[in-house]
């Protein structure tokens, strides 16, 4: 090594031990860190955008403070979506996660939006603390609890090595959305069904919540069918559908699927093949209630589709939640549509509540347990959803969901309902 | 021993996929006598499965075009062709955007349109793909294989990601909107819309009676795609620049001698391959309505195996190898179960390519170097 090379390279290791040394000592109001995980690479970055977005204003709202000043909470919005999936990724969720359990100052992790990314980073923040997981977005019942003939045997309790519960959600569960779907199929007259996923964990268990419901109801469900996320078109396969009810087409059609994997693609050749959404009707979950759909397969082709998904329309909010959606317009220089940021904002809230209620009770707000403890304690929170609590299993005891209808353009709510 | 082996290696492990395939074909919807019920049930579906697949294997064929002709001339496999592909798409989705045809309702103008967008995208994905071989590939035509085969997959990375920037600018393309470049964007349907604009059905079988749907979108890729095939076997057969191509696909140091002019039979080879590749891209844009950075990976993979199975090196391979998958994938799909579509795709490949290493119709090529 040439000497003056060395001597820059000790001085920048020197000046570095001492930049290091200053960032952990001294500073008055101590730093606590809130991180999301959600996908933002790819379609469904509408809807993480406005969560992200809604968890920000809250913050915001709190002055970015925490217990009158004596914390300073920081909020990063990670992305768990890689470019090359277009998608959410499995390692890069993983990756999420193992970075959050390693760093000490993260004391709440605002995510997943897919389930199948809850199912990757539950255990690894489980085994960290452990490191609560507020989720504005998972949907499918069996990371918190049991639901018959639709989760797993060893589910939930495989999620939780340690035996503790570390996850809460503000989203109801797939079971509860099932029932509102089939209860809207009944009530537009819908006699045969044909469904469609996505074959992941939150496609294919929310298609089997509607199949299992709308058995119940009497609707004849001709089939469940997985498809390639993938593919160029699917014209062969809405041509089979399109004579699969005795030789015509099905009243109906329903899509297990998050908008990311190619459902506007779907809607194009359903709508090719057999017609508008009032001929043969679409209707979706909650994670194609977003004006991503709308965008990827235009305005015509989308108007009619029907979907669901956990929150009350916006008509119906209460006092905090107009408030919010006035306070997001105003910040954001737009109002939003999507009803996951309704969600997004009680997901912080529940965080910086559970802050504050440590702070309280006289506890350490740094240590992981004590807040995982205080998330679990939420009761009667007034939150933009109304007023709601977190049961034993860490679901929302609000269980209202959103049902609209694409109408010029955009999602119009229909109403909110109950399962 | 090992002549044993050698001579009947080959039997052994075929006999255990056609006995895989049989004994797992039930689980991913093999079930022969049902998809015979449906077909003498309504041998009308088989026709119409055929028409999709058909007009879906064209622009696989098309591309696969691509992946073959380079292959043959200097034998590396262009993982960049799929995404040079997707950027034909946004090319003419942008060009449609730029002269209005997008938003016209005149049926002139959206015919103007539409070729314009042809010949634009043509040019731009002919330029690009030159311009990938001359910047990533010629420098390391003499050096190993593998790194020219890096190289490749390191612009295919580059190109998607110029795809993920262009789905961005919704002042080039408004209906692109605020999704971002990550979404899927709409391609609007203009042929049925040029059909509606002069009072026609775009499902020009509808005057039947049959049922049948064999529309304009159809006939256009059907139509344009034989025109490509027909235009590119007469260019390699009967032209002189043809003739410089086959004989530096056979041995590159003797065309030399005979003082062909290797780089620009390669520049060639690379200009009508991209070019080929744009055209795919309007067509896929018009018969799907999907413009997506990421399309071009899975058409690639797809046209990659139709060069393999058609026997890569092998132009009318190529295309036969195209037909074949776009007709499979569309036949899975609708008799069987479109969960495992892609299963049967390259369970078919594997069982050709243990039957014929070389593919379908592909000549020996690994004998120079």
């Amino acid at each position: 090594m040439s000497k003056r090379l060395f001597v820059t390279f000790s001085v920048l290791v020197i000046a570095s031990m001492l930049l290091a040394a200053c960032g952990g000592g001294g500073g008055a109001a101590k730093t606590l860190k809130i991180v999301s995980s959600l996908p933002m690479t790819g379609a469904n970055l509408v809807i993480s955008q406005a969560i992200v977005n809604a968890e920000i204003l809250r913050l915001e709202q709190a002055g970015g403070t925490a217990c009158d000043g004596k914390y300073t909470v920081i909020y990063e919005a990670w992305d768990d979506a890689s470019a090359a999936l277009g998608k959410w990724d499995p390692a890069v969720e993983t990756e999420n996660a193992n970075k959050a359990a390693a760093d000490p100052t993260i004391i709440a992790y605002l995510g997943t939006y897919n389930s199948g990314a809850a199912k990757l980073s539950i255990p690894i923040l489980n085994g960290a603390g452990p490191l609560v997981m507020i989720s504005p977005a998972n949907t499918y019942p069996g990371l918190t609890h049991a639901a018959a003939g639709l989760t797993d045997p060893d589910e939930p309790d495989k999620y939780y090595p340690s035996g503790e519960r570390n996850y809460a959600r503000v989203a109801a569960t797939d079971d509860y959305q099932g029932s509102v779907d089939a209860n809207l199929m009944v009530s537009l007259g819908i006699k045969t069904l044909y469904i469609v996923d996505d074959n992941e964990l939150y496609g294919k268990g929310v298609a089997d919540s509607v199949n299992q419901k709308a058995a119940a109801l009497g609707i004849n469900v001709i089939a469940q069918e997985g498809y390639d996320t993938k593919a160029a078109d699917y014209k062969a396969l809405m041509t089979k559908i399109s004579t699969s009810n005795a030789g015509g087409p099905p009243d109906a059609i329903f899509i297990g699927a998050v908008v990311d994997n190619n459902v506007a693609q779907v809607l194009k050749d359903k709508v090719a093949i057999m017609g508008d959404n009032e001929t043969v009707k679409f209707i979706g979950p909650d994670a194609i209630y977003t004006g991503a759909l709308i965008e990827g397969a235009g305005a015509d082709v989308a108007e009619g589709v029907y979907a669901s998904a956990p929150g009350l329309a916006f008509k119906d909010l209460g006092e905090v939640g107009k408030k919010f959606l006035a306070d997001y317009t105003a910040r954001f220089g737009g109002a939003t549509k999507e009803p996951y940021a309704v969600l997004g904002f009680d997901t912080m809230g529940a965080a910086l509540k559970a802050i504050e209620d440590v702070c309280a009770a006289g506890g350490d707000p740094t240590n992981r347990k004590a807040v995982r403890d205080a998330v679990f304690a939420i009761k009667d929170y007034d939150g933009a959803l109304g007023k709601w609590s977190f049961d034993a299993n860490g679901d929302i005891t609000l269980l209202w969901f959103v049902v609209g209808k694409v109408t010029g353009g955009q999602f119009v709510e229909f109403g909110s309902f109950l399962p | 021993m090992k002549s044993f082996f050698r001579r009947f290696m080959r039997p052994i492990i075929a006999i255990l996929v056609i006995y895989l395939v049989f004994l797992l074909g039930p689980i991913a919807g093999l079930d022969f006598p049902i998809i015979v019920g449906r077909i003498q049930e309504s041998p009308k579906m088989l026709v119409q499965f055929l028409i999709i697949g058909l007009a879906n294997g064209a622009i696989v064929a098309i591309i696969a075009l691509g992946y073959t002709m380079v292959y043959g001339i200097i034998e590396l496999i262009n993982f960049a062709h799929g995404d040079v592909y997707m950027i034909g798409v946004f090319t003419a989705l942008s060009t449609l955007s730029v002269t209005g045809a997008l938003t016209t309702n005149n049926p002139v103008h959206l015919v103007l349109g539409i070729v314009a967008a042809l010949v634009v995208a043509m040019i731009v994905c002919a330029s690009l793909n030159v311009g990938i071989e001359r910047l990533a590939y010629r420098r390391l035509r003499n050096a190993p294989r593998l790194a020219a085969l890096i190289s490749a997959i390191g612009m295919s990375f580059i190109v998607e990601n110029i795809g993920l920037i262009w789905a961005a600018q919704s002042w080039l393309v408004p209906s692109f909107g605020t999704t971002g470049g990550g979404a899927q964007k709409s391609f609007p349907d203009l042929l049925s819309k040029i059909m509606i604009s002069l009072n026609l059905d775009p499902n020009l079988l509808a005057s039947t009676g049959l049922g049948l749907r064999f529309t304009i979108k159809d006939l256009l890729v059907i139509v344009l795609a034989s025109i490509l095939m027909i235009g590119l076997r007469f260019f390699i057969q009967n032209t002189r620049l043809g003739k410089a191509m086959r004989a530096t696909a056979q041995n590159r140091d003797a065309a030399k001698m005979m003082g062909i002019n290797i780089d620009r039979v390669i520049s060639i080879t690379f200009l009508i391959g991209g070019g080929l590749a744009g055209a795919a891209g309007l067509m896929a844009g018009l018969y799907n309505n999907t413009a997506w950075w990421f399309m071009g990976f899975r058409a690639g993979i797809q046209a990659f195996t139709a060069a393999v199975l058609g026997g890569i090196g092998n132009i009318t391979g190529a295309m036969l190898g195209g037909f074949l998958i776009g007709l499979l994938a569309a036949f899975s799909d609708g008799y069987m179960d479109a969960r495992w579509t892609n299963l049967w795709v390259f369970a078919v490949l594997v069982l050709i390519l243990i039957f014929r290493p070389t593919g379908l119709l592909g000549e020996q090529v690994g004998e120079k170097a």
